[in-house]
């Protein structure tokens, strides 16, 4: 537990955060900018000691910290990993963060851990499955949980429903929150061919607890088609902070993470693209 | 060495490590000053891998038909071994046995 | 028909095997390398977590064979937990049994040591005890006393100059390593791991104290070279001491 002393964040505000790095440690507590909070993934707070949870103490007592996991599997046909699920039982009642989420997707299969957010098609047995496994971590954790929208790449022919009549079947089925990450529903639009602002138009936005910002990259695929990467590794692009605008305009001003994971920048880059969704929140708000 | 003579010279190193220890501990400020910065650089190679929600551009998934010797530091590091590839008794008198009368 | 993912997982892990049918672009065409952006996602964020946990290993063999040498391991031992912070952990028995790097004798020791500093690294903190109370414990009661090490604390021991070619590779304008066994104990003072070599004896002595026998046995184990005040020096300075206990 922290120190009884400690101030104690309940709620992220509805600024900008950014997904901490630890080499912005100095940068951050000698000037956040317009960084008001901070996302770590739960993962790399799962060991015993050590400088990475020496510096999360430090930080909690000046920051909200939104611990955001990415390895739980939630997605997975197996059940889930008792183990994963008691460490992060551990951390989220060590630091008490001021929210928590994870990914609709899965990444253990058979014990088997593939560092990788992987797709689900959207039916009612999948639906079945990830609302059992919300309900336990929800149980478990002992918190409401937000689940974020993924990035996808391809499409199953035995799809039932849209990503969105899945997400609010959990939301409704669970009681969790949602994390829409408006870069993925550009990047999984682009690649499934869809309509990104009607996604936005359609998506249950008073459930939305936090919103998520990164770069992508550009290839194509075997036809020619155009194939995003959600790679965390640039500037978020131009229409994505468009898409971002308009989604602040429909929903009002959200917490806003800048993610930058790959080619990390340094500070002061980083704090710009904070600024900018900043700007979005505040012009929006005026 | 007696038993007596072993257990006093035990307490002279404990003493002398002691000293010694007394004018190198680190005080407590230094100590909270290295919660940031990593001794070793920002990149803090012992942290190890973290994980990250993010997929790539880099194309390396294909699985590899094995041709490669290795060519880093090794070729500056080469070091006496048997044979079959187990290290000679690692120990200086297996090197001073080598030596040329 | 659906994906299984049992079906999808080996697929992703075996690039010679078919894309899953079931698997499409938006117009119901085979998925082809859109499944490949899954495919490159986990081999690529498997292999640099391997280059980021053994950097050293990956400097002795070379960037471009160690990236084909990861994608070999990460097929053969793929994580089995989500924390990647220790993703790796049998890499050194891996190097022991791969042909190609059967001439570099040192590299399995040098994997162990890589590991030992990272799993000091995320070791739980413990609190020193006070170098004091070393020296006001009369000489016989320390003998038959036993010291509780920190969990920061790893010994490496080989049969190779394993800390010199540690150091040859990590410190610009370190001497050339000579062929000689070396011990390595790691600590931790405050955050950051610290591999020392040893003098002799000094690894048997931290091994009989970590095996939880007597400082007198591990003295006696340790023999007539033994520097019992340079290996103190280097426990206290490390903050690697953490209790001592009399009795039995």
């Amino acid at each position: 537990m922290l120190d009884a002393a400690n101030r104690h964040f309940d709620h992220l505000p509805n600024r900008p955060g950014v997904g901490y790095k630890p080499q912005h440690y100095s940068d951050i507590l000698a000037d956040p900018g317009p960084v008001d909070w901070l996302e770590i993934h739960a993962e790399n707070y799962m060991g015993d000691g050590g400088r990475p949870l020496a510096q999360l103490r430090h930080l909690a007592e000046r920051f909200p910290i939104s611990v955001h996991g990415v390895g739980l599997s939630i997605g997975g046909e197996s059940p889930l990993d008792p183990d994963h699920l008691a460490r992060l039982k551990h951390l989220v009642s060590w630091l008490n963060p001021a929210s928590f989420s994870e990914h609709l997707a899965w990444s253990t299969h058979d014990s088997h851990f593939l560092n990788d957010l992987l797709p689900l098609p959207y039916t009612a047995r999948t639906l079945d499955r990830v609302a059992r496994h919300i309900d336990q971590v929800q149980d478990t954790v002992g918190r409401r949980m937000l689940l974020e929208n993924p990035s996808t790449y391809l499409a199953f022919s035995d799809n039932e429903m849209s990503e969105i009549e899945f997400l609010s079947g959990i939301v409704q089925r669970t009681g969790c929150g949602l994390l829409l990450d408006v870069n993925n529903v550009f990047v999984s639009a682009t690649n499934q061919q869809t309509d990104p602002v009607g996604y936005i138009n359609a998506f249950p936005m008073a459930d939305v607890g936090e919103i998520h910002l990164g770069g992508h990259d550009e290839d194509q695929d075997d036809h020619g088609a155009p194939l995003l990467i959600d790679s965390h590794g640039r500037e978020v692009v131009d229409p994505v902070w468009a898409l971002y605008a308009h989604t602040i305009e429909v929903a009002g001003p959200r917490p806003t993470l800048i993610e930058w994971d790959n080619d990390v920048p340094d500070w002061l880059t980083l704090a710009a693209e904070a600024a900018r969704a900043d700007g979005v929140l505040t012009r929006v708000a005026a | 060495m007696s038993h007596h003579v072993k257990t006093l010279a035990v307490a002279g190193a404990v003493a002398a490590a002691l000293s010694a220890h007394a004018t190198t501990a680190v005080n407590a400020q230094e100590q909270e000053k290295c919660f940031g910065v990593s001794l070793a650089g920002a990149n803090d190679c012992a942290a190890g891998p973290g994980t990250t929600c993010a997929g790539t551009s880099k194309v390396d998934y294909q699985g590899n038909a094995w041709t490669l010797v290795p060519a880093g530091t090794c070729t500056e590091t080469e070091l006496p071994a048997m044979a079959d590839g187990t290290p000679r008794q690692g120990s200086l008198e297996a090197l001073e046995r080598d030596l040329p009368a | 028909m659906s994906v299984g993912q049992s079906e999808f997982t080996q697929a992703i892990l075996d690039p010679d095997l078919a894309v899953p049918p079931g698997l499409t672009d938006p117009q119901g065409r085979p998925a082809g390398k859109r499944f490949s952006v899954y495919r490159n996602n986990v081999a690529v964020s498997l292999t640099e977590a391997l280059e980021t946990a053994y950097p050293v290993v990956r400097k002795l063999v070379g960037e471009e064979f160690f990236r084909a040498m990861a994608g070999v391991y990460l097929r053969q031992h793929p994580p089995t937990s989500a924390v990647m912070m220790h993703y790796g952990a049998r890499l050194p028995a891996f190097l022991e049994n791969f042909e190609p790097v059967r001439s570099i004798g040192y590299l399995p020791d040098m994997a162990r040591l890589e590991r030992a500093l990272r799993q000091s690294y995320h070791a739980a903190d413990a609190a020193p005890i006070d170098p004091a109370i070393l020296q006001t414990m009369p000489p016989d009661r320390l003998m038959a006393a036993r010291l509780r090490l920190a969990p920061t604390v790893r010994l490496i021991r080989s049969t190779w100059p394993i800390h010199a070619v540690w150091l040859a590779n990590t410190t610009s304008g370190a001497p050339k390593p000579e062929m000689v066994a070396e011990d390595v104990l790691v600590t931790r003072p405050g955050f950051d791991p610290k591999p020392q070599r040893l003098g002799a004896g000094a690894g048997n002595f931290v091994e009989m104290i970590s095996g939880d026998e007597t400082f007198g046995a591990a003295i006696e184990q340790a023999g007539e070279d033994f520097d019992l005040a340079a290996l103190l020096g280097l426990l206290l300075a490390g903050g690697a001491i953490t209790d001592i206990s009399e009795g039995t």
